[in-house]
């Protein structure tokens, strides 16, 4: 047995670092990090519609090269990939939106559930509208 | 007690160690042992310089938080049979210096609870011979939920903006201050406003949703950040718009 020996206030505090690669310790961090990476895809998604918007303004043989140039497997890539990030993107936002809101009606709090089912009905309306421009118009 | 369970404690003893260390304990456990069960019987039976924190072992005190398996956990509310037959890992909460095998230093968070005011405050006090402030049955559901904190501060060991910055408020300072702020009796809403609306306060949070997650009261602090942030920004548009104030 070793002779007990007095340690003097304040001991050595043990301080651990963080690893650089936290996000990798647990699946939800990991979540996280792809929910936050994929606000890239968001903005990807918007620096594209305005390409669009821009070669529709400048004609026919404009959009048609911008159709050429979207085809390519590089840039078809990117947008497959983005699609799905921005998908995970906005399920991941719907799930977390009755944590942020509150909402009362008639004097009683809206049930969580409600709330995101009345995004993902706003979402389905919006693709809907969407679809029927492209398809039925 | 035929069953036995290793439990692998960190060691960490500062007058001759610079790094922490597991050491290996084998203790017996019924299928209501609870892992500070584990611990009391290495304190009591095998090895008596094994230190932690515990007191009431039934979930209210909050000081029995450590580490089981790399998870925030009361160590009071969770079972060894439900780890068993595999061994058990102790470690002291993450994100908080080690002052001593399993107990770490809490003072930032004591300081950080003291910050956001979590009392009542009145512009006026009523005198006592007027009575009590009285509240209904919904305006106390307002803010119920986050009065159930016990400060155990496993929300502070999941939070990964806490670990690499440790000048953020935190969960339960936060979720505390959400607390008083939603009391019908509270006047100080603005007051704590400033306290928490800048970088180290409520905007420091990215929503990871972890420490809602961990919670062994389900406060859901997360929820209470995110509120909060929708406040402070109409607070902000308010103010930039009517300038001269409201009130």
């Amino acid at each position: 047995m070793d002779t007990p020996t007095y340690t003097e206030y304040h001991p050595r505090w043990l301080r651990r670092r963080v690893s650089t690669y936290w996000w990798m310790q647990r699946g939800s961090y990991f979540a996280f990090i792809l929910r936050e990476v994929s606000s890239l895809s968001v903005a990807w998604f918007v620096v594209y519609l305005l390409m669009l918007v821009r070669a529709v303004t400048q004609g026919q043989a404009s959009y048609l090269a911008f159709l050429e140039w979207s085809r390519q497997p590089l840039i078809l890539s990117i947008n497959i990939v983005s699609l799905g990030l921005v998908v995970f993107h906005a399920i991941t936002w719907f799930k977390l939106a009755p944590q942020a809101m509150v909402v009362h009606f008639g004097g009683r709090r809206v049930p969580g559930s409600v709330i995101a089912g009345s995004n993902y009905g706003a979402w389905i309306v919006a693709s809907v509208v969407v679809i029927w421009l492209l398809v039925g118009a | 007690m035929g069953d036995r369970i290793t439990l692998q404690v960190a060691r960490y003893r500062p007058e001759k160690e610079s790094e922490a260390t597991f050491q290996e304990y084998e203790v017996p456990y019924t299928k209501d042992w609870v892992v500070l069960d584990g611990l009391n019987y290495i304190k009591d039976r095998v090895d008596g310089t094994l230190s932690y924190r515990w007191s009431c072992r039934m979930g209210i005190c909050g000081s029995c938080g450590m580490m089981v398996n790399g998870e925030p956990k009361l160590t009071c509310a969770t079972f060894l049979a439900d780890y068993a037959p595999a061994p058990v890992r102790v470690e002291p909460l993450t994100n908080f210096p080690v002052i001593r095998d399993l107990i770490v230093d809490i003072g930032d968070f004591m300081r950080k609870l003291v910050s956001v005011k979590p009392w009542i405050i009145r512009e006026q006090e009523k005198p006592l011979s007027q009575g009590e402030y009285r509240q209904t049955p919904q305006e106390m559901d307002e803010y119920k939920q986050f009065s159930m904190c016990i400060n155990c501060m496993l929300c502070y060991a999941a939070c990964p903006i806490y670990g690499l910055d440790p000048k953020f408020v935190g969960p339960a300072a936060i979720a505390l201050a959400q607390r008083y702020n939603l009391d019908s009796r509270d006047e100080a809403s603005t007051e704590r406003l400033e306290i928490l609306s800048d970088h180290e306060g409520i905007w420091g949070c990215t929503f990871v949703g972890e420490c809602t997650k961990v919670c062994p009261k389900h406060v859901d602090p997360a929820g209470a950040i995110q509120r909060y942030k929708l406040s402070a920004a109409l607070e902000a548009l308010k103010s930039f718009l009517i300038p001269w104030g409201t009130s």
